[in-house]
């Protein structure tokens, strides 16, 4: 018999007393992130769809429960007004469908950007890759907030851009670029490119170069190879990197605050504003619940696409 | 003493008096559906080095992972040195493994990666580096003490793994494709340094192996695994002379296959048909068979003989050469039957003119001693 | 005609100023004498003064490194726990769930995430009395929450490439589990783990929104600062800020890529 089983004999004992009552180290280990995340992920979601189907009161915290015990048995008040709410306003709807469209836009022009440095870089030699790549990576470790903050210096009417175009005499009058829908589209683009680039580089990175020349060899030019070749084989990267930069850029609340105007409604803003400035927790739960639903069948489409074009490939 | 004792001494298998060393019942692994590994048994004496041998997905590596305590048999017990492994983890067997990958330590360097499982049976510091300086000079590395794995050659590597494995003193040691991943020659060296190593420390060694050739050179037995099962069991020149199956026979070396009837069945001769060549093969010793059964024949290409003249042996055909392929030592010769059948043949090239030797597109006969074959039922 | 690569090239050039030409102008006006942020002023250095004179941004500052160095340091171990029962545990009751709730924060909207837990802290307040109030407390655990997620993603991928049979071979050298952990596959990912600990930090540190739905009185981030002063227009000591962040970032790319340099020669 070897050592170790002698050695630890105590330590085997109190891990069977656990055992007994199904604690053994290995549930104790998955226990630990499953509940952390339950708590503070999943059950907070339960709180946010408790209470968008509350009533808004004015009282701390600011809406009514929805389970009441009146010494005998339990109310219900069950109410479904947040929602019905949600669909008469048109405002809400409105910034649903805008916020879908300033993102897909977003994500399609930032992969047109995107995909040629991605390129450029993949197909470029050490070291100037690993120096191209750390200066796309680079924005992303400094403040997001300050760089947002920094369009503003370059958009404002007295800002950088217009100083250049009017000592250049291009233009007699400053443009207005910010508090536009444009500055938004300007902010999500700038903010999530290095998002689209990073796995669009990290896919064609691994392509073989071979079967670029392969192709050359049979008789495509350039234009052809890319089409027939290049493109296709990159799609689960071109996938990736719009979800990154599609998702999230839907409940984007910072871009369209600083950049974008006040009718630049984005249902992330609508949310933050039900929040803090009506103080309607019910409504802003329910917007909340409505973002998710929303959310839930774009993901959907894009992992499936994302399955698909991995097994082509 | 007889030969026959003396024999039984060396090889404790043919006795069968002898008890054994590592004793595998009616194991059985399932993946979900999958059967890995089908209803095995196995003995293993002490002192063997035996060889697992079999294609990629044969159940040659699950059957070494429940050995070493890594994968828990579906059915079946293990026994090492008659004590049952079942429940027992990996880390509590007296058991040692080289992976195929080696499995160095790629943080710490060469001594402290062959230290590792002393440090961790509890033997003390100054005596566990007696111990690896020890190994160290075994496997010649002395001078490699301080570095790390990656910067190691391939072959220094392997021999750190070795190492690392013996120096805890294991009763069974077993060994993942030990030589796969070095080069030929280098591969062609170390076979006979394994096998040296073995010998000194008189340790039970199980290798899988894939290759073929490496099993015949350095095991006492092989067992060659098909569709989880062991298919035979036994010394590496009677695999290769006696194959039990057509499985066998086409696995270990190449061979020329011939599907076949039994016209005569004599107790010291029988005499088989088939279309394939015009007359019969005669069979000089006596076969469980019955007449007219379907059975296969199975000669090896060394086994033929190739000639301008007619030779007088009971087997001779005619055929024509249809290619030569020129190895050096030996050429061999694909050959075309009138039935359009195709055999291979190898001859040794025993003078160095080849001029005159049988070429393409010639008339050849081709024959074979009555003994040189066998008869497969399976 | 264009060659294709002329064209990439020049593609890239105006990529990376697109990229670039944001954050020097912050650098540059940082150090404007005037107030407008559009006219040059001449040099001068008076906005970081003003910029260390500040005790608001000062104490917001304190309080963002406090709340990224907990949350980080939590979230790798929580996140590498994740990553680790993910990637060796074989089959389990809570898999799917697990699964479902490391990568679902990845592509939760922060307004989401942040409301969510907001509503949580003040039902447990009312139910359990803790956390009793909100401040940083709160946010770490939103921001650990949130974090932990993007480590396990870094440390799950690391550890699905890992040699298995490393923490084979400890094994059956005689090491239980517990010591194969700590023996063997922490130092192996030890890379992964830094880099997914500068993840969190940088995330943790770069959040606006969910501490502002978290967040109670007295406890303002950096970020929150920042947004406040944002918000009411153009402020100098703002780009102080932003240069000294770019200047210290800059410098831990710079020590990263020379310590990866040397320790690839050795």
């Amino acid at each position: 018999m070897s050592r170790a089983l002698t050695t630890f004999a105590p330590f085997r004992l109190t891990a069977s007393l656990l055992q007994r009552f199904g604690l053994g180290g290995r549930s104790l280990v998955i226990a630990v992130p499953v509940l952390w995340l339950a708590v503070f992920f999943l059950i907070p979601f339960l709180v946010v769809a408790k209470i968008s189907l509350s009533e808004a009161a004015i009282a701390l915290p600011p809406y009514l429960p929805i389970l009441e015990w009146d010494g005998e048995r339990a109310i219900f008040s069950f109410n479904l007004g947040n929602y019905r709410y949600l669909l008469d306003d048109p405002l809400y709807l409105n910034a649903y469908v805008f916020s879908l469209k300033v993102a897909f836009i977003s994500a399609c022009i930032a992969l047109l950007v995107g995909y040629p440095m991605a390129y450029y870089i993949a197909r470029s030699p050490e070291p100037r890759r690993t120096l191209l790549l750390t200066l796309v990576m680079l924005p992303f470790w400094t403040s997001f907030l300050l760089r947002v903050y920094a369009w503003q210096g370059f958009l404002r009417s007295n800002g950088v851009i217009n100083n250049f175009l009017l000592w250049t005499g291009l233009i007699d009058q400053p443009l207005v670029m910010l508090q536009t829908d444009f500055a938004v589209y300007l902010g999500i683009v700038y903010t999530y490119l290095p998002f689209m680039i990073l796995p669009l580089y990290a896919n064609l990175v691994k392509l073989d170069p071979s079967l670029l020349e392969a192709s050359a060899d049979l008789g495509a030019r350039p234009l052809a190879t890319f089409f027939n070749v290049t493109l296709p084989l990159s799609m689960p990267g071109i996938i990736a990197g719009f979800m990154l930069v599609f998702v999230p850029a839907i409940g984007e609340f910072v871009i369209p605050e600083l950049l974008g105007g006040p009718d630049t409604l984005m249902i992330g803003r609508v949310l933050w504003s039900e929040f803090f400035s009506n103080r309607d927790w019910p409504v802003a739960s329910a917007v909340a619940i409505a973002m998710l639903i929303a959310l839930v069948i774009p993901i959907m489409i894009l992992r499936n696409a994302q399955a698909h074009a991995q097994e082509e490939t | 003493m007889t030969i026959k004792e003396v024999a039984a001494l060396a090889k404790p298998w043919v006795s069968g008096s002898a008890q054994p060393f590592v004793r595998i019942q009616s194991i059985t692994k399932k993946f979900d559906d999958f059967v890995a590994v089908d209803d095995v048994s196995l003995d293993i004496y002490k002192g063997e080095l035996f060889c697992l041998l079999g294609g990629s997905g044969c159940g040659k590596s699950t059957l070494l992972r429940m050995l070493a305590g890594f994968e828990t048999p579906t059915e079946g017990s293990i026994e090492i040195d008659g004590q049952d492994m079942a429940g027992i983890p990996a880390y509590d067997r007296p058991t040692n493994m080289m992976f195929q990958s080696y499995a160095l330590f790629p943080h710490m360097t060469v001594e402290r990666n062959i230290a590792y499982g002393l440090l961790r049976e509890g033997v003390r510091k100054a005596e566990a580096m007696e111990r690896v300086a020890d190994m160290l000079r075994l496997v010649q590395l002395e001078r490699f003490a301080g570095r790390k794995p990656d910067q190691l050659s391939g072959g220094q590597r392997q021999r750190v793994a070795l190492a690392r494995a013996l120096v805890k003193r294991p009763k069974l040691l077993l060994l993942d494709e030990p030589l796969g991943a070095l080069d030929k020659k280098l591969r062609e060296e170390t076979q006979f340094e394994l096998v040296k190593i073995q010998e000194t420390l008189g340790v039970t060694f199980i290798v899988v192996t894939h290759d073929q050739e490496e099993a015949m050179t350095i095991s006492s037995r092989i067992g060659v695994m098909n569709a989880g099962r062991i298919v035979q069991v036994g010394e590496p020149a009677e695999i290769y002379e006696h194959p039990n199956s057509r499985f066998v026979a086409d696995f270990i070396g190449s061979v020329n296959l011939f599907a076949g009837h039994v016209t005569v069945d004599e107790a010291d001769h029988i005499d088989i048909a088939t279309p394939e060549l015009e007359g019969v093969i005669h069979v000089g010793h006596g076969v469980s068979c019955s007449p007219g059964q379907e059975l296969f024949y199975a000669i090896r290409p060394e086994k033929l003989r190739l000639s301008r003249a007619r030779p007088d042996l009971p087997n001779t055909f005619p055929a024509m050469v249809d290619e030569v392929a020129y190895m050096g030592n030996l050429s061999i010769y694909r050959l075309r039957l009138p039935s359009g059948r195709h055999l291979n043949a190898t001859q040794v090239n025993l003078s160095r003119h080849v001029e005159d030797a049988i070429s393409w597109d010639e008339n050849v006969w081709v024959s074979w001693d009555d003994n040189a074959g066998v008869v497969l039922t399976r | 005609m264009m060659r294709a690569s002329t064209f990439l090239v020049i593609f890239c050039v105006l990529g990376f100023i697109f990229l670039y030409a944001p954050i020097l102008s912050l650098i540059i006006f940082s150090f404007n004498e005037s107030k407008l942020v559009t006219v040059w002023g001449g040099f001068s250095t008076k906005w970081y003064g003003e910029l260390f004179r500040d005790p608001q941004i000062l104490r917001a500052a304190w309080v963002s490194i406090q709340v990224a160095v907990v949350s980080a340091t939590a979230a790798v171990v929580l996140g590498t726990l994740a990553a680790y029962v993910l990637t060796r545990f074989g089959r389990f009751r809570t898999r799917a769930l697990l699964t479902g709730m490391v990568t679902a924060p990845l592509v939760m909207p922060d307004v989401i995430t942040g409301l969510s837990l907001l509503l949580l802290f003040v039902a447990m307040d009312q139910l359990i009395g803790w956390p009793a109030g909100r401040g940083m407390t709160t946010i770490i655990i939103a921001h650990v929450t949130f974090c932990m997620a993007y480590v396990a993603v870094v440390v799950q991928s690391r550890l699905a490439s890992l040699d298995r049979s490393l923490e084979e071979a400890a094994m059956d050298l005689g090491a239980r589990p517990v010591r194969v952990f700590f023996d063997i596959t922490i130092p192996v990912i030890a890379p992964a783990l830094i880099a997914g600990w500068l993840l969190a930090f940088t995330l943790s540190l770069d959040d606006l929104v969910i501490a502002s739905f978290v967040t109670g009185p007295g406890a303002s981030t950096l970020p929150m600062v920042i947004f406040s002063k944002v918000r009411l227009g153009v402020s100098p000591d703002i780009n102080a800020l932003a240069t000294i962040i770019i200047a210290i970032v800059a410098l831990g790319v710079l020590v990263a890529t020379w310590q990866l340099k040397r320790s690839r020669r050795s």
